[in-house]
């Protein structure tokens, strides 16, 4: 194919309807960032209801209804929506989908994904799982509101779950045929000379996380799939029989379980967590090697750990359930794997923050968020080990423990580490830095806001206050002590939504006026560095590189320039 | 360290199984303290060291020392020690040393959760459940469908959201629940447990101090003058956050005049109704 064809290509081919790893990624990234805005926006609503209960709500309060009062049914809807449209439409599309798409091929030297097709009805896929769960708020129902769990028998009697499920099928699907395309791509279209140890961590991450992705999914899909049944076909999977619901007997033929919905739930959600962390540990590793100017510590460690990290996630599910009424063997089981796989993790983080000694650290705006993700995925992961634990779990279970823990997970962690390569990879995106002042601003804001909301969860849940309450505690008497904690969160939050300001003016306004830089503007090793930037259309590369060295040769002794690119050919 | 998480959030205790669900939670706590501020301090010490401005020239090997693997390692030594010695004997004894009337004297009682209320099942002075059946289910009349012409049914009570136990005696709490998944909390005990439909599930706690004792200790915090509370900590509905029952802890004697007084009332309506 002639690199040139591309001018001849109308509007709506090359950005649309594209077939192009780097538009696919693009289009993931733009949709993603969306979706994260509207995510965000909904907690943010939600958060005046927790930080003055029952007054109504300024601005959108019209939206909804005459009150402009928050009322507990919409308050658990967007709970759902919330939890669904972060995880599933926006952090993993933007981790897997954008990042994966626009970045993996580029750093494998790989003309484009090994199924460009599949690669674009991934795309579509996802768009349509979106657009039915924004349809959702559009249909008399309303949306989903038995949890972003969906934990039967709720689930299967509250309104606005059909459509829920009809999405999820979508956004499933469209992850399945986004992880097969991963793993042929990163096996079958290395160039040649890249061997399995010499692949960018980022590479590794991606492939783990595909792994994860096409083995741990199926079941919640085939599990959706008999929740619908259960709501419009009269089955009843997950109904036992002799249940009596506002008064009621329910008429099923019964003999299922509930607790069946929540294996099936869990096999897919605790690695989905991987599926989160391990695509942030990837960028921040690339994005740690080059500002450090030097080899990331212990890199086979580091994929080592990555791969049993993965493995060991799919058997670790049931520690969201010890309070389902677990027995002392299958408890000892799940409690045991569950510390086994604190372990990779800890062997992760230690080598990030050992790679920072002996550096020369250049503190750019990527770098920042990147070195940030390390204490705030830090207190993200230990405060998983008290719920890991069965004993304690026991009192922390279901409060705002739990929630300030996968937040500092998946909040100042993983969206921090989304940040970091996007300053990062932006000047390979479109030929320009973002601007650095501008996203400073961006970065110290959003860095204390964050703690600001979700530091205080940690006392409210050793307070004991339940998670998911559409009062925020003011009722229960155990969180009298801590109340006055919501407003404090609820302001932070907002807050934060302000520090994302300069963030969305910096994309654009760099677009056109960031300050123009060649196709390797921060010294970096790795392949997607020698592509020009923008990377040629639909080929990427002038010629296929081919790569004499391993990811990170930073800072070697005795050689003029401290990096030297994979595909500098070794002298003799 | 318990003290700096009770001035945190965690409340007292007043149960028999508090003091090991604390000391597991007071020792994880240390555990992640040591980590964090292990690593933060070589974290921050790292950044001041090595900016570029100080140190313009990385160093390619950067530590060559491999210590860390002595963190890993102490690390999973300290969970296997959690596991083994704490948490699981105290999960054990939590599903295992389920007690009964007969062996135990324990005080047993149903507990049945609907949408958005505690029933509180009370077998009577016979001590014998009646049979519930899921037809005789009224809202207003018999939530639980109690079948007072089974054996031993005819004296059982229920309450709604009234829960009494007496202190210092083992509780044997049976739990289920009508519709959807509940969890009966009682956070100060440290008892918390699913409801789940289609089973029943045994839980069991011994309470040190009576709800007049512990209001005692809580005058002086914002929680005086509030009782101990049943919550509902998993989402059951709209309704879910204003799930709760109210839990009183009586000497023997007073659990004792209240459930004579509770076996009047019934005598009295039973009277009426016929
Ligand atoms: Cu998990
Ligand atoms: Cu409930």
């Amino acid at each position: 194919m002639s690199s040139h064809t591309h001018h001849d290509e109308p509007f709506y081919r090359k950005y649309i309807w594209s077939t192009d790893h780097k538009i696919i990624g693009l289009q993931y990234g733009f949709t993603a960032l969306f979706f994260l805005l509207v995510g965000f926006v909904l907690m943010m609503i939600m958060r005046w209801q927790l930080a003055y209960p029952e007054t109504p709500v300024p601005i959108i309060g019209g939206l909804l209804g005459d009150t402009g009062i928050l009322l507990p049914e919409t308050y658990n809807a967007l709970g759902v929506m919330h939890g669904t449209i972060m995880i599933f439409l926006g952090v993993v599309p933007l981790a897997v989908g954008a990042f994966g798409n626009y970045i993996v091929p580029l750093q494998i030297g790989a003309p484009d994904m090994a199924f460009p097709k599949l690669n674009a009805a991934s795309y579509w896929s996802y768009l349509v799982g979106g657009i039915v769960m924004l349809a959702s708020f559009f249909t008399p129902e309303g949306p989903a509101r038995a949890g972003w769990t969906g934990y039967p028998p709720l689930s299967v009697f509250e309104p606005g779950q059909t459509i829920w499920l009809i999405g999820m099928v979508f956004i499933i699907t469209s992850s399945l045929l986004g992880s097969i395309n991963f793993i042929t791509t990163i096996v079958q279209l290395r160039a040649p000379g890249l061997s399995w140890m010499r692949l960018p961590f980022f590479v590794w991450a991606q492939l783990v996380t595909a792994f994860l992705l096409v083995l741990a999914f199926p079941p919640l899909e085939s599990a959706a799939v008999l929740q619908l049944m259960d709501r419009v076909a009269g089955t009843s999977f997950f109904l036992p029989s002799g249940l009596v619901v506002s008064g009621e007997i329910l008429n099923v033929s019964g003999g299922g379980s509930p607790l069946l919905w929540q294996h099936l739930f869990w096999f897919l959600a605790h690695p989905e967590v991987y599926v989160l962390i391990l695509p942030a540990m990837g960028i921040v590793s690339e994005v740690i090697a080059n500002n450090t100017r030097k080899p990331l510590w212990g890199y086979k460690s580091l994929v080592f750990a990555a791969v049993f990290l993965g493995f060991m996630s799919f058997i670790v599910w049931a520690h969201h359930m010890f309070l389902t009424g677990m027995g002392t063997a299958m408890s000892a089981f799940f409690q045991t794997t569950t510390m086994i796989i604190s372990i990779p993790s800890v062997i992760i983080l230690s080598a990030l923050f050992i790679s920072l000694w002996g550096a020369s650290i250049r503190f750019n705006t990527p770098m920042l968020f990147a070195l940030a993700f390390l204490p705030m995925f830090g207190i993200g992961g230990l405060t998983g080990l008290p719920l890991g634990i069965g004993a304690s779990d026991i009192y922390l279970h279901d409060t705002y423990y739990v929630i300030g823990h996968f937040h500092y997970v998946v909040a100042p962690g993983t969206i921090f580490a989304l940040f970091a390569g996007i300053y990062y990879w932006y000047p390979k995106m479109t030929g320009r830095k973002m601007s650095e002042a501008i996203g400073k601003l961006h970065f110290w804001p959003s860095f204390i806001f964050m703690n600001g909301i979700f530091m205080p969860m940690f006392i409210q849940g050793l307070a004991g206050v339940s998670r998911r309450l559409w009062d925020g505690g003011l009722e229960s008497a155990h969180a009298s002590g801590v109340l006055q904690w919501n407003e404090f969160m609820s302001i932070s939050a907002w807050l934060l939504g302000l520090a994302q300001l300069p963030f969305i003016f910096n994309v654009f306004y760099s677009m056109k006026f960031g300050e123009k830089v060649d196709e390797n503007p921060w010294d970096s090793t790795t392949l997607e560095w020698t592509a020009p930037s923008p990377p040629l259309p639909h080929v990427n590369f002038d010629n296929i590189p081919e790569v004499h060295r391993e990811a990170y040769e930073y800072s070697v002794p005795g050689r003029k320039r401290d990096f030297t690119p994979q595909t500098v050919p070794k002298k003799g | 360290m318990l003290e700096f998480l009770k001035h945190y959030g965690l409340p007292i205790h007043l149960s028999t199984a508090g003091p090991g669900i604390d000391e597991i939670i007071v020792l994880i706590h240390w555990l992640m303290f040591i980590l964090f501020v292990g690593w933060g301090t070589f974290f921050i010490i790292s950044l001041v060291k090595f900016r570029a401005s100080k140190n313009p020239k990385a160093d390619h090997e950067g530590v060559k020392s491999h210590l860390s693997s002595i963190l890993e390692v102490a690390v999973a030594v300290v969970e296997i020690v959690l596991l083994i010695g704490f948490a699981f004997p105290i999960w054990a004894s939590r599903v295992n040393d389920v007690p009964t009337s007969a062996e135990d004297g324990a005080v047993h009682i149903r507990v049945i959760a609907q949408q958005f209320a505690w029933n509180i099942h009370y077998p009577g002075l016979d001590g014998i459940f009646g049979e519930t059946k899921v037809d005789l289910v009224d809202e207003e009349e018999n939530p639980i469908g109690l079948d007072r012409s089974s054996i031993g049914g005819s004296d059982d009570f229920y309450t709604i959201n009234q829960m009494h136990i007496p202190v210092n005696r083992k509780i044997r709490v049976d739990l289920s629940t009508k519709d959807v998944i509940h969890s009966f909390k009682l956070p100060e005990l440290r008892v918390a447990q699913d409801a789940i439909p289609g089973m029943s599930i045994p839980v069991h706690f011994e309470a040190t101090m009576t709800s007049e004792e512990y209001l005692q200790k809580m005058a002086d915090t914002p929680r005086k003058g509030k009782g101990l509370e049943i919550v509902c900590a998993q989402l059951c509905g709209l309704g879910h956050y204003r799930m709760k029952g109210y839990l009183t802890i009586d000497t023997e004697t007073d659990y004792k005049s209240w459930l004579d007084s509770e076996a009047q009332y019934l005598e009295e309506y039973e009277d009426d109704e016929w």
